[in-house]
């Protein structure tokens, strides 16, 4: 991060910069100098600071952002530990040892965020008490054996995924004011789809059926049916920015592949729509 | 081999050009009256003309990241096309129906941002495919996995070069499919190394790079040569 570059930024962008900072030139000057030698995490709170005495704004808007990621992550560490753990649930070799890794990189997407949130001078929120059955803590959501059922652990686990792909999609705006938190939210969102891609390729085929694809086609669940469909609404968007994607400049591009070629974002009034099953 | 990169005909129709013109200012009219489209549509005024001495200028601001993402675009796009016009010996039917697929998207991000940038967006580039050999599983599997974890690299790590927040959410759109794309070749290659530890790191993040260690590697697929000197660095 290029601290000088920011005011400079800043300066073009808001003539009455220095007024509003007014004595704290010389912090700014200090903050340049230290930039190279403060933890890189620590330097967003660092600017945090200076800009909410400038503007009377605080890193509130990203720790929030963060919160909620932290919850989604929560729930996909705990699903994946359970799942693992789960006498006979996942069969032996490749299927295991992806689960494992997929649970690894949820649980280091735990440490991260709490780790993250507790430098920007928050608490973690704590982790909630989940009911994987989609049933609000009554064991008996329409989710019931998911620890017990292989397809249908990897049909939770592929809705999971896709809906954390949204969810980061749709906060990623939030974050652009800091370069250091962005880029891990953009870094921790490939990830997931990464295992969203591969858990899709473990559903199609364990299920032999080559229409479940790595990627999203139009709000089709792949099979799953209408409990996950809200992870998938808004998903079939064939226009962006007002072009329209299907069939553009003369190619032969589909209304299938003009969906698949992009993931839409979901709000996070829809995430926690989607999770509220799940949290007791 | 070298080849052009296809221009689809209709583009070199006035009755297209303007639709084309259309479309960009439909693009850029979401965010007319910010500041920083002012200063980008300025900023933007004096690299419309490539420089063939110094190779094809990608622009600066957002504009010039946009254009960055068009030139990978370009080069993926084209790499895919020439897969599936004759595969590999020995193609499976879920390779074949994968490859395609991951083709025309590529095609879809190449043609967008053709179209969202209008006369802000460099020509077509010229690839350079000598090093592949497209009659080899091992040598066309490959290469897209080297161009998709690229792809996602580049994306991630130009997010915070991108200082509108609309052209950072297409960026996401964009980057997650490319990372279900690398997902996907690297379980054909070996099933299960989706994200092992030379794509994703103990902390679970994904990979990322900056500008020009991406744009070193895409020179050696392109006989073009692009000037990144303009694009924005922090």
């Amino acid at each position: 991060m290029n601290i000088e570059h920011i005011i400079t930024n800043l300066e073009q962008q808001d003539p009455e910069l220095h007024e509003r900072l007014s004595n704290r030139r010389s912090a700014i000057k200090g903050l340049a100098g230290i930039g190279g030698k403060l933890a890189l995490a620590a330097i967003p709170f660092a600017l945090g600071s200076l800009f909410k005495k400038a503007y009377g704004q605080s890193t509130g808007a990203i720790v929030e952002v963060l919160q909620f990621a932290l919850t989604l992550e929560y729930l996909e560490a705990e699903f994946y530990t359970l799942g693992a753990a789960a006498p006979g649930l996942v069969p032996a070799g490749p299927p295991t040892g992806a689960i494992a890794t997929i649970r690894d990189h949820e649980n280091a997407h735990v440490t991260l965020l709490k780790n993250t949130i507790t430098t920007l001078g928050a608490t973690p929120v704590a982790k909630p008490v989940f009911d994987f059955t989609a049933g609000n803590g009554s064991g008996n959501g329409p989710f019931k054996g998911v620890f017990s059922n292989y397809p249908l652990f990897l049909a939770v686990a592929q809705t999971f995924e896709d809906t954390g792909v949204r969810a980061y999609k749709g906060q990623a705006g939030a974050l652009i004011s800091s370069n250091e938190v962005l880029t891990a939210a953009l870094k921790i969102h490939s990830a997931e789809a990464r295992h969203a891609a591969h858990i899709r390729y473990m559903r199609r085929n364990l299920l032999s059926n080559t229409a479940i694809k790595p990627w999203i086609t139009g709000k089709d669940t792949a099979g799953i049916g209408d409990a996950v469909q809200a992870s998938y609404n808004g998903e079939d968007l064939t226009t962006q920015a007002e072009i329209n994607i299907i069939g553009i400049n003369g190619t032969g591009v589909s209304a299938a592949a003009a969906s698949e070629a992009f993931d839409e974002p979901l709000d996070k009034a829809a995430v926690l729509a989607i999770v509220d099953p799940f949290i007791v | 081999m070298v080849e052009k990169l296809n221009v689809p005909e209709e583009q070199k129709g006035h009755a297209m050009l303007s639709t084309k013109g259309q479309q960009r200012r439909r693009f850029l009219s979401l965010f007319a009256g910010t500041a920083a489209a002012a200063t980008l549509m300025h900023a933007c005024s004096n690299d419309d003309n490539p420089m063939p001495d110094n190779g094809i200028n990608l622009g600066s601001g957002d504009i010039g990241i946009l254009n960055y993402a068009y030139a990978l675009e370009q080069l993926e796009a084209a790499f895919y096309t020439r897969v599936t016009q004759t595969f590999f010996s020995g193609a499976t039917a879920i390779e074949q129906q994968f490859l395609n697929d991951i083709r025309d998207h590529e095609i879809a991000h190449r043609e967008f941002f053709r179209n969202a940038l209008g006369n802000k967006a460099i020509p077509s580039l010229e690839v350079d495919f000598s090093k592949i050999d497209f009659n080899s599983r091992a040598s066309v599997l490959g290469t897209a996995k080297a161009f998709e974890d690229l792809g996602v690299s580049a994306y991630n790590g130009a997010g915070k070069l991108i200082t509108e927040g609309a052209y950072l959410l297409l960026a996401g759109k964009i980057v997650s499919v490319e990372a279900r794309h690398a997902a996907m070749i690297r379980d054909l290659i070996s099933n299960g190394s989706f994200a092992d530890n030379t794509a994703v790191d103990a902390n679970g993040l994904d990979l990322s790079l900056d500008p020009p260690e991406v744009l070193k590697v895409a020179a050696g697929f392109l006989k073009s040569k692009i000037n990144a000197s303009n694009l924005p660095t922090s």
